[in-house]
């Protein structure tokens, strides 16, 4: 079990930068998720670490060793891909033993470990089978026992589940979640789902456009998004966003946002006159009678069972989604007043970077 | 009337009216039925005469050739009927041992030159087909673009040059010229054919190879030809026809008759003195079509094979 190191690594196509002077520091034993919209560099990354790209600048270690020159069967880790990447023509048994068989370990070495792993995923029924045999969701477990029984340093995911049907991706979530606490191996996954981010990482990487935006626990990049970017792309539905005007004098803020008039908020760290309050669906009191209310009008619902979401058109024109209880009885064309939670707010000056109110600050 | 006799009459009406609609909508339904049945018999009817005149008009010279091999001397060309009036079977015993040199002997070298080209192509074209569709080299399009364009130069183009630099290498009058060149990945079409079908195979198998610690070389044995029979038996069929029926290259490099391959070996019996043997020459060119028919239908079966191989989503 080792930490990877990223110093400096870049990569570039040509003259497309994919990856831009990127730091990043796994903790030995962690289960790190990298998530960003698409092209964002998130798989090229993980493919770098793996030894099938080369990186055009940087280092990256694992554990104490620098492996920029070490092609992947020398890293000591193990892959698993988003299409499973099974030989064919192999058994499931051959593919579980074809890496170990590679390295020369011994024949009661590899039957221990094939054993174990089939164990462990419950294949043991299935080790005579040929890929094409298998259902997608024994295919992952089988691709997943192709890299438990290498017993790497590194396990990395490349969206692993994402051609999986949603009911066997929730149970492979789990799945793979068991598999974390058992093996306790530092974990390195690729997803654009952010259930699968926020419900498996120990930390969360946020990448755009090949650079790092926020490194952080589920809980600090839900409540604490250090920038626009990240508040908009963690949180489903995503977060509203609202242009607000602000003057800030001594202890304290006045801010004004179009529809829901002004109010007075402890001071925002900056002198931004222009800023964004971000609010989270679940943020907003339905029928409630503080300062910060407007009104508008459901353009859609979208009941979910355990909660609804309200898309309302406010009088300006803008839309807001609302999460409200499932029972809450709501039409289209109804017209409610919502008011803002000042306190679960989010603030973002002009640069797009978070503000805090003092009194969060204080707090902090 | 009573309400509930009403709703009753009403309810029988409506169940009338929906029995009346259903006769109607079977009736209609087995009458659309013939017609399709109708027009789809027709239809058949016109492929199948279609199909049948030109898969007779196809097969016709090779009937006549099957016929010829059995039929007397003189009724071969003075007779346009298929069927012999008697069946003449020792054509194929005199044609095999009509010439100095039994036709075991040109079957023989005709194998020898053959599999030894097939194997030389299937095992060169597939290496260069893997360097072009996994490997990254320099000039790497140069070169693929310019082994393409010896697809567009005529054999008969380099046949001199090529004739002058084997007797050169004094190699004219063995096999040499006739297998080596095979060796060499020469026949761009099976490189080409190769690079897209291992171009169809996902990256993904070889880099979970590489980190399953395959070299490249590995990665060529233990998964792309494995994965590629349906691509190597479309090149062993092809391959194995065009080297055995080939007559020209033998032609020209072969001179001992006891090197001679089979096509070689059938021009002796128009060559021969006035004593023309069409008969045994046809028995002759209905055997040497043997072997290629029972390999196509052999290794066929693994064109077929390779559908339906994947261990991908």
């Amino acid at each position: 079990m080792s930490g990877l190191s990223l110093n400096g690594v870049c990569k570039s196509y040509g003259p497309v930068n994919v990856i831009k002077n990127l730091d990043l520091e796994v903790i030995s034993g962690e289960f790190l998720v990298l998530v960003g919209p698409s092209g964002c560099g998130k798989s090229t990354l993980l493919r770098m670490i793996a030894g099938l790209e080369e990186i055009t600048d940087g280092t990256i270690s694992i554990g104490d060793r620098i492996v920029n020159d070490l092609p992947a069967s020398q890293r000591n880790l193990s892959m698993v891909f988003q299409s499973y990447a099974l030989y064919p023509h192999m058994s499931v048994r051959k593919n579980l033993a074809f890496g170990l068989t590679n390295l020369k370990m011994s024949k009661d070495e590899i039957k221990r470990r094939v054993d174990e792993a089939s164990e462990i995923l419950q294949i043991g029924n299935l080790m005579d089978r040929k890929p094409r045999q298998l259902s997608g969701g024994q295919k992952q477990r089988v691709a997943i026992g192709r890299a438990i029984v290498r017993e790497p340093e590194l396990f990395l995911f490349d969206e692993p589940l994402s051609n999986l049907d949603a009911e066997l991706r929730v149970q492979m979530r789990v799945e793979l979640a068991g598999l974390y606490n058992r093996l306790g191996t530092t974990m390195i996954y690729v997803t654009h789902d952010q259930v699968e981010a926020m419900t498996m990482a120990t930390r969360i990487v946020v990448l755009r456009e090949g650079k790092v935006e926020q490194v952080g626990t589920p809980y600090e990049l839900y409540n604490r998004p250090q920038n626009l970017f990240v508040a908009g792309f963690i949180g489903s539905p995503k977060i509203n966003m609202l242009e607000t005007k602000c003057q800030s004098g001594n202890g304290a803020s006045q801010i004004e946002i179009e529809d829901f008039g002004s109010a007075e908020i402890a001071r925002l760290g900056s002198d931004s006159t222009a800023i964004t309050v971000c609010v989270r669906p679940e943020n907003f009191e339905i029928n409630g009678s503080g300062v910060l209310s407007a009104k508008g009008k459901i353009v859609l619902i979208e009941y979910l069972g355990s909660e609804l979401y309200l898309h309302l058109e406010l009088s300006s024109g803008k839309r807001l989604m609302i999460k409200a209880p499932s029972k809450a009885e709501h039409l289209v064309g109804d017209e409610m007043s919502i008011t803002i939670d000042i306190d679960n707010c989010h603030y973002f000056d002009e640069a797009g970077l978070r503000i805090e109110p003092a009194k969060m600050t204080e707090a902090a | 009337m009573p309400d509930t006799t009403i709703a009753n009459h009403e309810l029988n009406l409506a169940s009338q009216s929906v029995e009346a609609k259903n006769t109607n909508a079977a009736e209609i339904s087995k009458q659309l039925r013939a017609n399709r049945h109708k027009r789809e018999s027709r239809q058949a009817l016109l492929k199948h005469l279609f199909l049948g005149f030109f898969a007779i008009l196809m097969l016709y010279p090779l009937l006549w050739m099957m016929a010829a091999s059995v039929k007397p001397e003189n009724e071969i060309f003075g007779n346009l009927s298929i069927w012999p009036s008697a069946f003449h079977w020792d054509n194929y015993a005199h044609g095999w041992n009509r010439m100095q040199v039994s036709f075991t002997t040109f079957y023989a070298n005709s194998f020898l030159v053959t599999i030894l080209s097939v194997i030389g192509n299937l095992i060169s074209c597939s290496f260069a087909a893997y360097a072009f569709a996994r490997l990254t080299f320099d000039l790497k399009k140069f070169w693929f673009a310019l082994m393409m364009m010896t697809l567009m130069i005529p054999y008969h183009v380099v046949l001199i040059p090529q004739y002058v630099l084997f007797l050169e290498l004094g190699w004219v009058d063995t096999y040499l010229p006739l297998v080596v060149p095979r060796f060499l990945a020469a026949d761009a079409f099976f490189i080409f054919l190769m690079v897209q079908f291992f171009r169809q195979l996902p990256r993904e198998l070889d880099e979970a190879a590489m980190i399953d610690g395959c070299s490249p070389y590995k990665i060529y044995w233990a998964i792309i030809m494995p994965l590629s029979l349906p691509a190597m038996a479309t090149a062993g069929i092809f391959s194995f026809i065009w080297v055995w029926e080939d007559f020209l290259a033998p032609l020209i490099y072969l001179n001992d008759m006891n090197n001679y391959t089979v096509p070689l070996a059938l021009r002796l019996f128009v060559d021969q003195d006035s004593q023309s043997a069409f008969g045994q020459m046809f028995a002759m060119s209905v055997l040497s079509l043997v072997p290629v028919i029972l390999v196509f239908v052999i290794f066929q079966k693994l064109i077929i094979k390779g559908i339906g191989m994947s261990g991908l989503k």
